[in-house]
């Protein structure tokens, strides 16, 4: 089997904030092969969006970056910074969170397509190649003329795809591309994504806070958890069978249509996600873990084969008990 | 695809034009403000440079201190030289000091503001506190220092005012490039792969422009202010008259206790209204520009 297109191994990364020192991730590994969806699950704050940023390196000056993030066996941690510009969205882009934002409001959105093209392939025929991409998500060509603000929630963000498409890359981060979006615009940006996915034979590391998607697009899941990955599987294991309890609690805060039992009791987790800066002793998520064990406040294990190509880290797995 | 571009770039002009042409204050100041450069650009037909000397080649021999009904529109002053011909000479020293050293302001204020706010870090430590060192030293004492070392002449005069008056500058288009630099877009762009020159060129420096033609405008003023006082103190370039050195000469020739008004009041009023109506076209320029303001106007008419 040839090396897998991405490889990240023990990734960690370190804020160096005002506020002091936040190591938002914690030694994260995972694969990814050409054509294979990954996604990346969990709450706000847990290091998922920190690690999109990393494997590009777009994080803030000074934060603290260890570990390998290895693109085709280069490690992009490691490249210097002409071959870093390279890489950057001819290998891998970034469908972004919030389009609106994303998008220089005083620009049309053709140009700033063109933007990306013309970056990294100066004689290409941009026009063309923007009015192709458009269309590709489903946006007539006419459109380029516009600006962000003429264009819908859902628009924008097959904009951002198009964008994202622009330089053919390898490896596509979407980054919770529907976060903002309504329901029924999300479920045809979450089409689009798993059709172009499909038909261009993309990588995609698909990060979102919700299980439920993530078992329509992606293959596999792994579930992050104040820093670290608590559980990976493939993805409709994960989110109807988890073995780690957070993971669990995660899949079952979402409702299941047509069930009664989520009408009386909407299924949540109690608390909130740990202070990075702070993190409890033990397994980080023991506070709020409603099996927790008095060794829950001890120890924090590795990730551990729970089941075929599962991995948990919970004593729970360890011990059998699951 | 260009001439598509220029139908474009005309309408979103016709739309500024239309956007300003809703303001009155800036209209007034627009159109006291070309008379006013109409007149100094056509100084030699309304005016005779000849009588800007105190002994003429001709021997011409006007009235000393002839007030307006003896002698021309605004009679003469204590050497006989007649006020309106200097008057009209002074506006080309006005304006081009004006707008010569805010052009200098205005060029190392944005390029202090922008390498200090994009780049930060040690670069923007040591710029922040150069400014903040040229804007803590008084504006006058500092501008006789170097006029008196430079030596008194046009040039000197505006590079005098020109690296004393570009600290505001500095500091506003800072804190716009401290904006944009964090806005997502920017951030989008280096994970194009940009590089900073890129990113600077494509969404920095556009998004400041704005903020940079409306300060220039408002820059102006102050800059012809500070020659006029440059002027009045003696420090200004002797072979030129300006509204400043007319001031001075009526004053020190004891112009006021004569009540000879006609030789101070006219370049008074003209600074003022020159000062004036480019405050009024600034502040009709940022309010078109600067889309924050547009709203703030509106409420406010």
């Amino acid at each position: 089997m040839t090396a897998p297109l991405l490889r990240v191994r023990d990734l960690r990364v370190t804020y160096r904030g005002e506020r002091g020192i936040v190591p938002a991730v914690r030694g994260v590994s995972f694969e990814l092969d050409e054509g294979e969806t990954l996604g990346l699950a969990g709450e706000s704050g847990c290091g998922k969006s920190t690690v999109a940023n990393a494997l590009l390196r777009l994080l803030p000056r000074g934060t603290e970056v260890s570990g390998e993030v290895l693109l085709d066996g280069e490690d992009v941690l490691a490249m210097k910074p002409g071959r870093l510009r390279a890489v950057r969205w001819t290998e891998v882009a970034i469908v972004f969170q919030g389009a609106l934002h994303s998008l220089n409001p005083v620009q049309r959105i053709g140009g700033q397509i063109a933007e990306a093209i013309e970056l990294h392939d100066r004689e290409a025929d941009a026009r063309a190649r923007v009015a192709e991409l458009l269309e590709l998500v489903g946006i007539p060509a006419r459109r380029a003329a516009d600006f962000p603000h003429q264009l819908s929630g859902g628009q924008r963000q097959r904009v951002l795809i198009a964008l994202a498409l622009a330089c053919t890359p390898r490896l596509l981060v979407a980054d919770e591309p529907t976060t903002a979006l309504d329901v029924t615009v999300q479920a045809q940006v979450l089409e689009l994504l798993e059709r172009l996915q499909r038909e261009l034979g993309l990588s995609m590391l698909f990060i979102t806070h919700d299980l439920a998607t993530l078992s329509y697009v992606c293959r596999r899941t792994a579930v992050m958890y104040a820093g670290r990955i608590v559980e990976e599987g493939p993805s409709e294991d994960v989110f109807r069978r988890a073995a780690h309890p957070y993971a669990a609690a995660l899949a079952a805060a979402f409702p299941v249509i047509g069930d009664p039992s989520f009408r009386k009791r909407p299924a949540g987790l109690s608390g909130d996600p740990p202070d990075p800066r702070a993190l409890p002793s033990g397994c980080p998520f023991h506070p709020r873990c409603p099996v927790a064990e008095p060794e829950c406040a001890r120890v924090e294990v590795e990730l551990w084969p729970a089941g075929e190509a599962r991995r948990a880290a919970c004593v729970r797995v360890l011990g059998g008990r699951s | 695809m260009s001439t598509v571009a220029w139908a474009r770039r005309r309408r979103a002009l016709r739309q500024g034009i239309a956007e300003y042409r809703r303001d009155r204050e800036g209209l007034v100041g627009i159109v006291v403000l070309g008379l006013f450069v109409l007149v100094a650009c056509s100084a030699s037909l309304l005016a005779e440079a000849e009588n800007l000397r105190a002994i003429t080649a001709d021997e011409r021999d006007y009235p000393r201190w002839a007030s307006p009904g003896e002698l021309g529109p605004l009679g003469t002053d204590s050497l006989g030289r007649p006020v309106w011909d200097q008057l009209v000479y002074g506006s080309q020293v006005s304006l081009l000091v004006g707008v010569a050293a805010t052009l200098i302001a205005i060029v190392i204020g944005t390029v202090v503001g922008v390498v200090g706010g994009f780049f930060g870090g040690w670069a923007d430590a040591a710029l922040a506190r150069l400014t903040e060192w040229f804007l803590v030293i008084p504006f006058l004492p500092l501008a006789i220092v170097l006029a008196a070392v430079l030596g008194p002449s046009l040039r000197n005069i505006v590079l005098v005012i020109g690296i004393t008056s570009w600290p505001v500058t500095a500091r506003l288009i800072r804190s716009q490039v401290l904006t944009i630099k964090e806005r997502l877009y920017v951030e989008r762009a280096r994970a194009l792969g940009a590089s900073g020159a890129h990113i600077l060129g494509r969404h920095v420096l556009p998004s400041v422009m704005p903020l940079v033609i409306a300060n220039a405008t408002l820059t102006v003023p102050v800059a012809i202010l500070s020659e006029t006082a440059l002027a009045f103190l003696g420090l200004g370039d002797p072979t030129r008259v300006s509204w400043g050195s007319m001031l001075e000469d009526s004053f020190s020739a004891g112009a006021l206790g004569r009540e000879a008004w006609w030789w101070y009041l006219p370049p008074g009023l003209c600074v003022i209204a020159v000062v004036l109506s480019f405050t009024l076209v600034g502040r009709a320029l940022e309010g078109v520009l600067d889309p924050r303001l547009r709203d703030v106007h509106a409420v406010g008419r």
